[in-house]
């Protein structure tokens, strides 16, 4: 895999880190990540909102056969979450049994390191859900 | 617009084909389509490819492909849409026929996957998610498509064993493909006892990772008629995209491309979904089959699994779905995949599809490639003449 320039992890920060997402002021939708244009509508404003902190499981699967920077983590649970009061992800789920992960559970969401990229000497940090 | 027709087919054989370079695949299958439609040059080229890049280090396949083709100085370009990139050629050479700008034209398609690790590859298929927001979380594509069909379980009640079906019908199929990577036949317990790869699939409902190349040979259907060869008229393409992020669609388990792109088909051809005899679809994974074929609307939500587990889409049944093996069991070399689709169209409309598989109606053919978790997906519907 090529190597990733510093750059590149540093713009996503707001998301990884922060969960910022933006809210359209007219139709209320929520989009994470941020988008610049609501579709359809190249005009739409936008305020910058949150995730909430807490969400539930769309759908989930356990990943046993990983990609290369994840390989040493398999077998782990990857599910598309969505936050309470709107916006939906895809991420891990961690610290709990991959064999218990239901759709619908309830989850929080927490700051967790995701993995060393040690070609670019860079650690990835940013966000995993946890059961609530 | 011009009526267009295919006038030649060629392909490699699909596998880990250690011996065989990338450029070599594809002037193997871009030649045997120029024999099989008797012309020996071209006014242009169009070469579906997902990841030369990332596979073999090699971007600017339009021009390698025309120096080692021996057709430079036409135009030749390469066309990605992820897993839709050989459909997406297929697209642009019909409409480049179409329009009048140009006769003769190739559409291709060629990915060369085994000179990277396991690892490499998974990541490379990857990159045709979202490679911030599901790549960079540890989402493959078995695990994409996994998410969908345990969404597809809760929603609809489907079950491993009716995706079990899918893959032992489709190697049923490829069984009697000479050019299938996988021709073996399997069981429904073997499936359900395969290696899970991202729950609930299996190693065996997923689609291999594959060396090849297809091409095929498009013309004018009145200049086709005066050459005396055996046509397959183009009826209409359609595509479509969608959200490229499985977890940005409101219903995760409907795939919107597909419904748009064969609704865009079937609408230019004055057709409807029943007019169509058979069909070819983007089985990356048992449950893609499932949910392409309910967004097609061939089956009703829920509907497409018991269907498929009834025998409906078997050679024999009364819808057969994927009777070249699909990619299942004759292999995904991505960027051929939508290539290949065609040529099993054009062998079954041409009544010339080996050792016993050819279908007893087949006068009208639909095509289904799909790229990444159903961003994009292209419909081609093709007649018999």
């Amino acid at each position: 895999m090529a190597q990733t320039l510093t750059g590149r992890v540093w713009r996503e920060q707001p998301q990884r880190y922060n969960m910022m997402a933006n809210k359209d002021t007219e139709t209320g939708k929520v989009y994470f990540p941020p988008r610049r244009v609501a579709p359809g509508n190249l005009d739409a404003t936008f305020e910058d909102v949150q995730l909430s902190g807490t969400g539930k499981v769309l759908t989930y699967t356990i990943i046993r056969v990983a990609p290369t920077p994840y390989g040493d983590l398999a077998p782990y649970a990857l599910a598309v979450v969505e936050a309470d009061g709107g916006g939906r992800l895809t991420c891990q789920l961690t610290d709990l049994d991959v064999e218990e992960v239901k759709i619908g559970m309830a989850v929080k969401f927490e700051f967790r390191k995701l993995y060393d990229d040690n070609e670019a000497s860079v650690i990835y940090y940013g966000y995993k859900a946890v059961t609530a | 617009m011009r009526d267009v027709a295919v006038i030649g087919i060629g392909m490699t054989k699909f596998g880990e084909l250690w011996e065989r370079s990338y450029r070599d695949l594809f002037v193997e299958a871009a030649a045997g389509a120029m024999k099989d439609a008797g012309v020996d040059n071209l006014d242009s080229m169009y070469i579906g490819c997902m990841s030369g890049g990332l596979f073999v280090g090699q971007e600017h396949t339009g021009s390698l492909m025309a120096d080692y083709l021996g057709v430079a100085p036409i135009p030749a370009t390469r066309v990605e849409s992820a897993c839709a990139s050989g459909g997406a050629a297929f697209r642009t050479a019909w409409i480049e026929v179409a329009s009048g700008l140009s006769d003769i034209v190739l559409a291709g398609g060629v990915e060369k996957m085994t000179d990277v690790d396991g690892g490499m590859a998974t990541y490379a298929l990857a990159t045709a998610a979202d490679a911030e927001y599901e790549g960079f979380h540890g989402a493959t594509f078995p695990g994409l498509y996994a998410m969908l069909a345990h969404a597809h379980m809760d929603k609809y009640g489907t079950t491993s064993e009716m995706l079990a079906h899918i893959a032992v019908k489709n190697h049923e199929n490829g069984h009697l493909n000479p050019y299938a990577q996988f021709p073996g036949k399997i069981t429904v317990d073997g499936v359900l006892g395969s290696t899970m790869v991202a729950d609930p699939l299996h190693i065996l409902d997923c689609s291999p990772v594959t060396d090849g190349a297809a091409a095929v040979i498009l013309a004018p259907l009145d200049l086709a008629q005066s050459m005396g060869l055996p046509i397959v008229k183009v009826l209409s393409v359609g595509m479509a995209s969608d959200t490229i992020a499985l977890h940005a669609r409101e219903e995760i388990t409907h795939l919107g491309s597909v419904a748009t792109a064969t609704k865009r088909a079937l609408d230019l051809a004055g057709l409807s979904i029943g007019d169509i005899d058979f069909c070819e679809v983007h089985d990356c994974f048992t449950i893609a089959e499932v949910c392409v074929l309910e967004a097609m609307g061939v089956y009703g939500p829920g509907k497409a699994g018991p269907a498929s587990m009834a025998g409906e889409t078997a050679r024999d049944g009364k819808f057969p779905v994927n009777p070249s093996g699909g990619l299942k069991s004759k292999g995904h070399p991505v960027g051929a995949t939508g290539i290949a689709q065609i040529i099993e169209l054009v062998k079954q409309l041409r009544g010339t599809a080996e050792n016993g598989r050819q279908l007893a109606n087949a006068n009208r053919g639909l095509a289904q490639n799909m790229g990444g978790s159903g961003g994009s997906s292209v419909v081609s519907i093709l007649e018999a003449m």
